[in-house]
């Protein structure tokens, strides 16, 4: 039976959209109505709908973003279960629905109109349908590889395309990372890598760990992206302070930096800046 | 200062025009020199001096906004075109008869056409110049008009916005099956959230108890959206309710609490609007819990707040302030000081 999550911060419009859906698509079961971001990817993962409905605008996470976060952890499991299909659901969002049209990912306009949600089911069915069998062989990441790759080329366009633009800002020379009552300088150049966790942002030089209170996507900007790459949303790396690029069974890109034992896990939005020349 | 040819060619004509009409008032009141006479002078002395003024004032850097030079140059220049105009023009006609107005008899005709050039050369000097300025004036005006409209425009398309209009929609649609009671209210809300909005470029001021009316539109629409994520308070002592407001000064500031402060924040909160006395002032407050100032200084930004500030200083000058501070626990604190009407 085909299973779907519904994301919609709006408590009557996620209960209209399940009633129109019980409606329209009666074998449908809806196993999660969530109301923000985070919640949708968090669910996703441990239920791994067939279809998700992504409300655009939501607290702590756009609708987008949520689904660039799914297909990025998305194949941490060995079940192999299908990458969902994925319906935005926006009440105007001018650019969004052309990048949408162009990249034929499917969206629903609020106030729903039943005759468009009527041709939605419809595609989703076929799509469901017509899957099945043609992928029952391969591993997991073969079967769910070109499809996901599909969706995540797709959704990083969509968030650089979403993305505002930023005012000109001021390249930096230094950090200033406060420990008890002792402000430390630390220089640009001798910073390995930046990663946003929770408030902060942790900044690792050869020998130290420090921590910063301004977010990355403030940093990210005064940040040359020649010198630092981006290899996960929440993560910036210098380029020359990475030393090999790994690839494990399950196609994951991992990145060792030289004269730091961790691994930094490269997130499948960013990898394809990591190819042989 | 750039040159439009067809005007001078056209004020070229209407000097040329002007000069026959001269000459022939000449020969009219002198019917026995030639007309032919009269007919040179006028056109040498008239179209030496439109030259020297209609291409002079581009010299003088004045003239680059209205098209005639301001302060002295405003007279100086026709006066010293005439002068040069005419001595010009009397050399260039003199040159086409082969003889000279300077010396014996051409003498005697001296004065009288010196003061026919000077009269033309004002009466068409001062044509020129009226004609100049109320064409810039036009345009001016054209322009304040365009702008005056392109202000309305943005003000509607911020105030409607099309995402808060279709999401309200989408929820009165899910309503009207599930609890049309309740449809109906919000309907009334909407309406009148509408008009608000559309008319409130044409009012001025109003009470701060329709103020706060409006206000209470906006926000039971967006409680309904948001649900158990917003709750919100209205506060007006009787006493004030009758203090005229500039209309929707505060909408802006309940939109931004709304949607900066409670929208990204996953549990929500609540808004507070508040009209206090502080002595001589009415103080007006917007406050709510969401996630507060991330960074001051984008506290300043935002269209919303900047078009605020605008209107009380267009409004009231320095007697209004509006103060942004981080809540008590959480969120912002908006305050705006007025003076007090009695």
């Amino acid at each position: 039976m085909p299973s779907a999550l519904i994301a919609e911060d709006e408590p009557l419009l996620a209960q209209a959209l399940r009633k129109a859906l019980t409606q329209a698509w009666p074998e449908l079961e809806i196993v999660a109505s969530v109301g923000d971001g985070d919640a949708a990817v968090s669910q996703t993962l441990l239920l791994r709908p067939d279809v998700l409905f992504l409300d655009i605008r939501m607290p702590a996470r756009s609708g987008i973003e949520a689904a660039a976060d799914i297909a990025d952890q998305w194949d941490a499991d060995a079940h192999g279960t299908r990458f969902p299909a994925l319906v935005f659901i926006t009440a105007y969002e001018q650019y969004a629905l052309q990048a949408f049209e162009a990249h034929a990912i499917d969206y629903l306009l609020k106030p729903l109109q039943p005759e468009r949600l009527r041709k939605t089911v419809e595609r989703l069915r076929a799509l469901l349908t017509q899957s099945e069998p043609a992928c029952a062989s391969g591993t997991p990441a073969q079967r769910n590889g070109p499809a996901i790759e599909q969706a995540v080329d797709h959704l990083r366009r969509l968030l650089a395309g979403a993305a505002e633009p930023v005012p000109a800002a001021e390249p930096l020379t230094v950090l200033q990372a406060s420990v008890g009552n002792v402000i430390h300088i630390v220089a640009l150049d001798e910073v390995l890598t930046l990663e946003a966790a929770d408030k902060y942002v942790r900044v690792l030089t050869a020998q130290h760990e420090y921590l910063i209170r301004t977010p990355l996507r403030e940093i990210l900007p005064r940040l040359d992206p020649q010198v630092f790459w981006q290899v996960h949303r929440a993560q910036v790396v210098r380029a020359r302070a990475i030393d090999t690029v790994t690839r494990d069974e399950v196609g994951k890109l991992w990145l060792q930096l030289h004269g730091r034992p961790e691994r930094i896990a490269v997130s499948r939005l960013y990898a394809q800046r990591f190819k042989a020349m | 200062m750039r040159i439009d040819w067809i005007a001078k060619a056209n004020h070229l004509l209407q000097t040329l025009a002007f000069c026959l009409a001269a000459a022939a008032i000449q020969f009219a009141f002198r019917p026995e020199r030639p007309y032919e006479i009269a007919l040179v002078y006028s056109l040498a002395i008239g179209s030496s001096i439109w030259f020297l003024i209609d291409f002079g004032r581009s010299l003088f850097a004045s003239s680059s906004r209205s098209g005639w030079p301001q302060g002295h140059g405003a007279w100086l220049l026709p006066l010293a075109s005439v002068a040069f105009g005419y001595l010009a023009g009397t050399a260039a006609g003199d040159a086409w008869f082969g003889w000279s107005s300077w010396s014996g008899v051409g003498l005697q005709t001296l004065p009288a056409s010196l003061l026919i050039t000077a009269l033309a050369g004002s009466a068409a000097s001062y044509y020129f110049y009226t004609r100049t300025q109320s064409s810039y004036l036009a345009a001016r005006a054209a322009e304040a008009g365009e702008q005056a409209m392109q202000a309305r425009l943005k003000m509607l398309e911020t105030q409607l916005e099309p995402h808060m209009l279709f999401n309200t929609l989408a929820n009165l649609q899910a309503l009207i099956d599930t609890d049309p009671a309740r449809a109906h209210v919000m309907l009334d809300h909407l309406i009148a959230y509408l008009r608000a909005t559309l008319g409130a470029s044409r009012a001025n001021t109003h009470s701060l108890q329709a103020e706060f009316d409006r206000l209470r539109d906006y926000l039971e629409l967006m409680a309904i959206r948001m649900g158990k994520r917003m709750s919100f308070e209205l506060q007006l002592p009787p006493a004030l309710a009758t203090q005229p407001v500039p209309t929707l000064l505060l909408q802006p500031l309940v939109e931004n609490a709304i949607r900066h402060g409670l929208e990204p924040k996953v549990q929500g909160g609540s808004v507070t609007v508040r009209a206090l006395r502080s002595d001589a002032a009415l103080t007006l407050e917007v406050a709510d819990t969401g996630v507060g100032l991330t960074r001051p200084e984008n506290a300043n930004d935002g269209f919303g707040l900047a078009h605020v500030r605008e209107r009380l200083a267009t409004r009231y000058g320095d007697a209004a302030r509006l103060t942004i501070a981080p809540g008590p626990d959480s969120g912002v604190v908006v305050r705006i000081h007025l003076p007090l009407h009695d």
